[in-house]
């Protein structure tokens, strides 16, 4: 047998024999995969509000019922002044609380308009500005329905109305899932292959087997491409795994080719191995490796577009965001997926894909040294 | 009492030999908290748009134009059919399109209705409801300045005042959630690979036969990083509040103290999960690997509490990071006293308890 194919036997050895960390490198990434996107939702929908009703009327009731089955707010508790109210949200139990002042049916009646006040928990910022869209929508159809059951307006007015049909494409029903799991499959392999690969080099390092490698005349390429290789095998059949809970538990099938799939995240996993595996080259132990792994690996997860939109960042972000591999690959494989994007739409990505997997690949063996 | 410190001094040694590690562990959570600040936003904008305009009428650039001055588009106007605009989509060259009929103008204001129809990618549902409120929201505006103004009669004013957070500071929420995470996963690990490390390396053998007992090796073992992540949390809250104009409202007292067991509880944890384990890879793939994504979702800091399912919600309270979170949230940007954690508190003190006392009876006193 070749020296490679003896690396690889002794790799796949050491791998095998070690039952838990092969549990640890199959099962939390696919558990993730299930649990992760479930409880992932930016949607506001169950937002706790406290009402404060000092009316009473006929009018308030009705404001409130309309709030509460409009499906975005749920009325957790009625107080009788603003300061019990408060003290929902002081205890987090509360978002909002809605202030409907005294005689308020009257005022709204006499004199056409009526303040209420409304206090919302601002700390998180996306929460509280969709929250208080969503209030004022409910209210602004409440006082729609009441103009058109009170008021008679004159049959020639002429309000010229434009009508909006909105569609959504390849999702039509707005699926938050599908555009999430994708990319938490992702990210599953960026850390499965990230800190397994980081791990790797620097183990040997650390239990000086290393010393022994080093004295033998196996090339430094050799060496690297038979640390990699293994754990390419195992990445790509996590992936595969991972499409089909994809598809099993979340219904999510690709629409483009899934040959164009495998290509792209075969080259991105060996991208990911090489930046892994430079990461271990240049550490002393294996708490320095995974610390390092953990940091970039924190910069690819919040920069990539994964928990916020990748647009809304500022341009010198995005730029440093394309640097990063991770970034493409999420964006293709919505493309892929969700789109049925081919092989031509998506082959500048690819191509900086190759472009990162040669560089880090090509670091990690310059920097490997076998003497120090 | 003196070998006892001598030991110590041992374990602060270890730690700051590691100069790369430390770097990471102080460097990070600053890093992280500076992308919060300035580069990151759940806030939808730079949205691309394409504009296909059949009518080209007043009326259809004069709505353009409003589109345009929005700022949160990047528009692009040319004359496409659907099949052009699928192309497009697939390319990822746009997010939206609006399409505008022919005889927009003639419709709007003869027959008083015309219709525009927008296309927004949903493989991301977020930008594409952004983009319909957006576009509907400024329809809206639109046809309240060309028309007649809405009748006046039953209006109800919203009077809304924004709790805690004033100036819509995008940053609050990030501080308190990255605190909880750098702090909970840094000193799980690196507690965990300190004393899984002497058992690797063989000199778990040397301590296990001096007459310490388990738990001082444990406390001493500890120890540094309690020093060091305090160390941390001044650093985070400096940035945080000097850069990022966070405010301090509370007791500062209070929150170094409650800070101070919530790394108690890490710690504990780091201590149980060397318990499980005899190799720093499985130790380092379980605290890092295993632990990074759960804390980061079930913290609540990026996706609200009460979107989860039920069972999710349930699993999260058993998460340490969610309950330090809520405490800091209390003290730091609502001002909140002691009263208002109590419970909190009390859970937290209860997990490290429980934890402790499951490391300290699970230390293997012999290697076999």
């Amino acid at each position: 047998m070749t020296v490679l194919g003896y690396l690889l036997e002794k790799e796949f050895k050491q791998i095998f024999r070690d039952k838990s960390i092969l549990v640890m490198m199959f099962a939390l990434p696919l558990i993730q995969l299930v649990i992760v996107p479930l409880a992932m939702d930016y949607d506001v929908k169950n937002l706790k509000i406290v009402v404060i009703d000092q009316d009473h009327s006929t009018l308030s009731h009705q404001l409130v019922s309309k709030l509460s089955s409009s499906g975005y707010f749920t009325v957790v508790a009625s107080e009788k002044n603003y300061k019990n109210g408060l003290s929902h949200v002081e205890a987090d139990d509360a978002s909002m609380v809605l202030e409907i002042p005294p005689a308020f049916e009257r005022n709204l009646v006499r004199e056409g308009i009526q303040k209420i006040g409304v206090s919302v928990d601002a700390i998180n910022e996306t929460k509280s500005s969709l929250g208080t869209a969503y209030l004022n929508s409910v209210i602004a159809d409440f006082t729609r329905d009441l103009r058109l059951n009170n008021i008679h307006a004159p049959a020639e007015r002429i309000n010229p109305a434009i009508e909006i049909r909105p569609s959504q494409w390849f999702n039509p029903r707005g699926v938050y899932t599908f555009y999430v799991v994708p990319a938490i499959l992702v990210f599953m392999l960026t850390i499965l292959a990230g800190f397994v690969s980081a791990l790797n080099i620097v183990r040997e390092k650390e239990m000086g087997t290393m010393e022994q490698i080093n004295v033998t005349p196996i090339r430094k390429w050799k060496f690297i491409l038979g640390k990699m290789i293994p754990f390419w095998i195992i990445g790509m059949i996590v992936f595969t795994i991972g499409l089909l809970v994809e598809w099993a538990f979340y219904g999510i099938f690709p629409l483009g080719s899934i040959g164009v799939l495998y290509l792209f995240s075969s080259v991105y996993l060996v991208a990911l191995l090489g930046f892994g595996l430079l990461i271990s080259t240049y550490s002393y132990n294996q708490l320095q490796s995974m610390f390092i792994a953990f940091f970039f690996i924190m910069l690819f997860l919040l920069m990539s577009g994964l928990f916020t939109p990748f647009e809304s960042m500022p341009p010198w972000a995005r730029m440093l965001a394309n640097l990063l591999p991770i970034t493409h690959f999420i964006k293709v494989i919505r493309m892929i997926i969700l789109k049925g994007s081919g092989l031509a739409d998506i082959r500048m990505e690819l191509l900086y894909e190759l472009i990162f997997a040669v560089v880090l690949n090509a670091w990690a063996i310059w920097n490997y040294r076998k003497t120090s | 009492m003196k070998q006892f410190a001598a030991f110590i001094k041992k374990e602060f040694y270890h730690v700051f030999r590691d100069r790369r590690t430390l770097l990471i562990m102080f460097g990070l959570p600053v890093i992280q908290i500076l992308l919060f600040g300035f580069a990151l936003t759940s806030e939808v904008k730079n949205i691309r748009l394409l504009v296909t305009d059949n009518a080209k009428d007043y009326n259809s650039l004069q709505f353009i134009n409003k589109l345009k001055a929005s700022s949160y588009f990047i528009i692009q106007e040319k004359l496409m059919g659907y099949n052009e605009i699928e192309a497009e989509f697939r390319k990822g060259k746009i997010k939206s399109a609006v399409i505008i009929p022919a005889g927009f103008g003639h419709d709007l204001l003869h027959s008083g209705r015309a219709d525009i129809q927008i296309i927004a990618d949903g493989s991301d549902p977020n930008i594409a409801k952004a983009v319909i409120n957006y576009i509907t929201a400024i329809s809206t505006q639109y046809q309240v300045a060309i028309g007649s103004a809405p009748s006046s009669q039953y209006t109800i004013v919203p009077e809304t005042r924004m709790l805690y957070n004033e100036e819509l500071n995008g940053s609050l929420n990030f501080v308190p959630g990255v605190l909880a995470l750098v702090l909970m996963l840094v000193c799980t690990s690196l507690t965990s690979v300190a004393v899984v490390r002497e058992k690797e390396l063989g000199t778990m053998e040397i301590l296990l036969v001096s007459p310490f007992k388990p738990v001082m090796v444990l406390i001493a073992k500890a120890l540094p990083y309690l020093v060091l992540s305090l160390a941390n949390i001044s650093l985070i809250l400096a940035v945080s509040v000097y850069a990022l104009d966070v405010p301090i409202k509370g007791s500062l007292l209070l929150l170094f103290l409650e800070s101070m067991l919530f790394i108690f509880t890490s710690l504990a944890l780091g201590l149980v999960i060397s318990n499980m384990t005899n190799s720093q890879q499985a130790a380092l793939l379980i605290s890092m690997m295993g632990m990074m994504m759960p804390t980061m979702v079930f913290t609540g800091f990026l996706f609200p509490h009460e979107n989860m399912p039920w069972i999710f919600q349930q699993i999260s309270n058993f998460v340490p990071s969610r309950w330090y979170y809520l405490i800091v949230k209390s003290i730091m940007l609502k001002g909140l006293g002691f009263s208002y954690i109590i419970k909190e508190t009390l859970i937290l003190v209860g997990m490290t308890a429980g934890l402790l006392t499951i490391a300290l009876l699970r230390f293997k006193k012999r290697l076999a």
